[in-house]
């Protein structure tokens, strides 16, 4: 398989027409070879990007600016893995990831959440087992805890300060357990948070009050 | 046709192979020498490449496995945007108006041929850039390749589009012939930039040739322009260059629109034609040779118009010159026999015609289903015969050819294509589409292959489920939910099995899973995954055994809030509405007995009767079991069961007779 992992220079904003659309076109600058799909990608700063793969591993890629180049800085291999070797049937993928510059929280088909550290070699905390399905999307709440939604349609929160291997918080829908696949925070009011269905519903959930979500909209076909 | 695999080597080894989705397993085993060769592949196989693959064990002389690919385009990066962009098209054209129809259904037709085309230049741009640009020996000489093998296929299809799409009548069909020419023969242009960009174009030793070529391909005015040139340096030929011109700008030609009938342009061409021989043969440009063979070419003559060879390069841009100058109105049905006789003049039994020769004549001839023949064998994808082929049923062309496979021509080229492109990890999404488009065998075909797609992401598994529930392939989705959940469970990871067996609505294997918690349970005292277990919601239902599963966790929950009366009820329930398996009785009553120890009574008469019967049933059951009387710790637990019951069934009778008194 080839993968790749490209950076792209979208031109500058002058170029924006009177509806707001962006009229130019962007020009690649540089890309490197990654193995396994990409599953999710975010940057976590300037010049760093942490990416996800479908192997299990989690990479930190820097860009070189000067030379317009992208290498491999750091890499986590087996962050996502099902444990028992001999049975295992095939490798865990890393769904999902969240940066906080330092920080990097993972989660995978293997129901596991990683915290790294950008500077450090090993994982600064793991939970295993934190889920028996499979994690598909990982967001801060706080720089303190963090949220998760897996394919039996949970949300949960995690309160990282605790040792303790246990959400602080479960929420679910009534009715049936439709996976849930993306997750993410309202930008100003802490409280909010919205989820992605498989069946393309998106759920907005208030966290101070109640397991149900406050409002269901049906916004697409699927997934 | 047959196809050696390099390296090997049926007179020393057996062979022997396996079929696999997109590959071909040759290996060679420990017997002798057989008694027919065996490394022959089937007839369907296209370009195929052999790799060795050491095993490094077996046998004395290690035996090697061969992996013999059917489809390697398909891997070739720079061609991705060919296959993508193809497809869209490709859908475009399935899904446009059928109603349309005469003049407006044939422009839409002939737009959506040159759309093919532009995919098929844009592609040729980025393999050139890619030759270019790499330093790789071995992959610019591939590059290279790929770029001539994609200028043929345009050419043909462009030639296909002319005749066939478009079906040029008679007077149009040179203009577009000759627009053709220009376009494809592109050896000369180097040189005419060269003579034009030269500070004084007329001292250039090529300067004629590119007035013949001018000449040659109908462009009447650049060639007047350059000659104007030449009389400006050279003013003794004046007169003759005056005459030249003159005939030059008269030369009738045809044109696009309705301005003037093929009888009123033959007539005029016939006049015109006279007039230039008169001028041959008047001797007029008898002093200067070059201006002498520009005259003769006029009038359509053809030893001197071959004197020119290496300008045409091919012949058919003899062809088409010769076309212009002796029989402009040519019909299409006519082109067979001036297309023969051209090739023949201008090969001149030196050279033999090459494979996309015969294309193209097999082309002017009109003969279709030979032009696709021909290049199925030639080309090593099935690309371009799907497509084209696709094109050519649209504009309602290829009779219906009943095939021994029982489709058509269009429909076997489409499932040949599309099955190639399930051999590849991405590109496999291109090929639902076409199978959809494909009446009789696509629906089969797609579900043959789908379930063979490897899912190594959760992802791609969801990505295949999404394309089979929208099709209503139910036995597919069972199955392929079917292989993640067992995945899943082998990894350890119930949720997932869970959640891949509700999707499927798979009772069995939600009765499966449902056992492998029960038995975590029994062996470890706890239940595993109790966040699953906790917040099951309506999907309990999908089996009896994970609504027992629910239900019993939900009585360990009420125990453990102490709603002792509610976890009773529901003990009993679960006994006397059958919803516990009968494996699971002795461990509930076991679970009953605290409740009957308690200090206040939570099991009324009733229940505590409901119990007994139950306790009875079950001993009963076993009573023949040798086994079962001799385990100790088993009749210890019924005893004290039974001794539990009795108590408690006294001490409930005296309370409810008890009448609540002053």
């Amino acid at each position: 398989q080839d993968n790749r992992i490209s950076l792209w220079s979208a031109d500058d904003l002058g170029n924006v027409g009177l509806n707001g659309e962006y009229h130019g076109e962007p020009h690649l600058l540089c890309d490197i070879q990654h193995n396994g799909d990409v599953m999710d990608m975010q940057f976590l700063d300037q010049e760093r990007i942490v990416v996800a793969s479908s192997t299990g591993t989690v990479t930190i890629f820097r860009h070189h600016q000067n030379n317009q180049t992208l290498s491999a800085n750091h890499r986590w291999e087996r962050a996502h893995y099902h444990v028992d070797q001999d049975t295992a049937c095939g490798g865990a993928a890393c769904t999902g990831l969240v940066c906080n510059n330092p920080e990097i929280v993972t989660v995978g088909e293997d129901g596991r959440i990683n915290l790294f550290r950008a500077d450090q070699k090993d994982a600064v905390r793991t939970i295993d087992n934190a889920d028996s399905s499979t994690l598909h999307a990982v967001t801060f709440l706080r720089t303190t805890e963090i949220l998760t939604v897996n394919s039996i349609g949970q949300l949960k929160i995690w309160d990282l300060r605790q040792q303790r291997n246990e959400p602080s918080q479960i929420f679910s829908l009534a009715g049936d357990r439709v996976p849930l696949h993306c997750v993410d925070r309202h930008p100003n009011q802490q409280h909010i948070v919205a989820t992605g269905g498989q069946d393309g519903m998106l759920s907005i959930w208030d966290i101070r009050q109640g397991t149900m979500p406050v409002s269901l909209l049906n916004a697409h076909e699927a997934e | 046709p047959t196809q050696v695999v390099p390296g090997a080597d049926p007179s020393a080894r057996q062979l022997c192979f396996a079929w696999g989705p997109a590959e071909v397993l040759v290996c060679e085993t420990r017997f002798g020498r057989a008694a027919r060769s065996r490394s022959r592949s089937r007839s369907r196989s296209r370009a195929l490449t052999g790799s060795v693959a050491d095993t490094g064990e077996g046998a004395p002389g290690s035996s090697r496995v061969f992996v013999v690919r059917r489809d390697q385009d398909i891997y070739i990066r720079t061609l991705r945007k060919l296959f993508n962009e193809s497809h869209g098209i490709f859908m475009g054209l399935q899904r446009s108006e059928e109603e349309l129809a005469g003049k407006s259904r044939k422009a839409q037709l002939v737009q959506v041929s040159k759309n093919y085309r532009s995919v098929i230049r844009a592609c040729m741009e980025d393999m050139h850039q890619a030759a270019v640009s790499t330093r790789d020996p071995a992959l610019q000489g591939q590059y290279s390749t790929q770029v001539s093998i994609l200028s043929a296929m345009e050419l043909i299809w462009n030639l296909c589009e002319i005749l066939f799409v478009e079906a040029a009548a008679a007077g149009p069909l040179l203009l577009r012939l000759l627009d053709w020419v220009r376009l494809h023969v592109c050896d000369v242009d180097s040189m005419v930039r060269e003579v034009l960009s030269s500070e004084n174009p007329s001292k250039h030793k090529l300067f004629w040739n590119v007035v013949d070529v001018f000449v040659l391909q109908g462009r009447m005015e650049e060639a007047r322009h350059l000659l104007s040139k030449e009389v400006t340096a050279n003013p003794t030929s004046m007169n003759m260059y005056k005459i030249l011109d003159d005939l030059m700008k008269k030369m009738p030609m045809p044109s696009l629109g309705n301005t003037q009938t093929l009888t009123e342009l033959e007539l005029k061409w016939q006049h015109w034609h006279e007039e230039c021989q008169r001028f041959l043969q008047d001797g007029t440009f008898a002093s200067n040779p070059h201006m002498e063979s520009i005259c003769k070419i006029l009038v359509g003559d053809e030893d001197a118009i071959l004197e020119k060879k290496e300008l045409m390069t091919t012949w058919y841009h003899f062809l088409v010159t010769r076309l212009l100058y002796s029989h402009p109105t040519v019909k299409p049905m006519e082109l067979r026999f001036y297309a023969q006789s051209s090739m023949d003049l201008f090969l001149g039994g030196e050279s033999s015609p090459e494979p996309l020769d015969m294309i193209l004549m097999a082309a002017f001839e009109f003969e279709m289903h030979q032009v696709i023949k021909e290049c199925s064998i030639v080309l090593s994808n099935w690309w371009f015969v799907a497509h084209l082929t696709d094109l050519l049923d649209h504009c309602k062309l290829l009779q219906s050819h009943n095939l021994y496979f029982g489709s058509n021509m269009r429909e076997f080229l489409l499932l040949e294509y599309a099955s190639g492109l399930f051999s590849h990890h991405s590109l496999w999404q291109l090929g639902v589409d076409y199978f959809d488009h494909c009446p009789e065998f696509g629906r089969v075909y797609l579900e043959l292959h789908i379930e063979r797609i490897p899912l190594n992401t959760e992802q791609k598994a969801l990505k295949v489920l999404r394309i089979c529930e929208q099709r209503q392939m139910h036995e597919q989705v069972r199955s392929i939910c079917k292989i993640m959940a067992m995945k899943a469970l082998r990894n350890n990871r119930l949720g997932s099995a869970l959640s891949w067996s509700i999707r499927a609505k798979d009772a069995a294997f939600a009765t499966l899973i449902s056992d492998r918690f029960l038995k975590d349970y029994c062996e470890r005292g706890c239940f595993s995954d109790l966040d699953l277990i906790d917040n099951l919601g309506p999907s309990m239902l999908l089996s009896d055994r994970l609504t027992f599963l629910g239900k019993y966790r939900e009585f360990h929950r009420l125990y453990g809030e102490k709603r002792f009366p509610e976890a009773a009820r529901l003990l009993l329930t679960l006994m006397t509405a059958h919803i516990a398996p009968c494996s699971f009785w002795m461990t509930l009553l076991t679970d009953a007995l605290p409740l009957l120890e308690q200090k206040e009574i939570i099991f009324s008469a009733e229940q505590t009767y409901e119990l007994m019967r139950c306790l009875e049933d079950l001993t009963a059951g076993n009573a023949d079991k040798q086994k079962f009387q001799e385990d100790d710790v088993e009749t210890t637990k019924v005893e004290m069961l039974r001794l539990a019951l009795a108590r408690n069934l006294a001490r409930v009778i005296v309370k409810e007779g008890t009448v609540e008194g002053s």
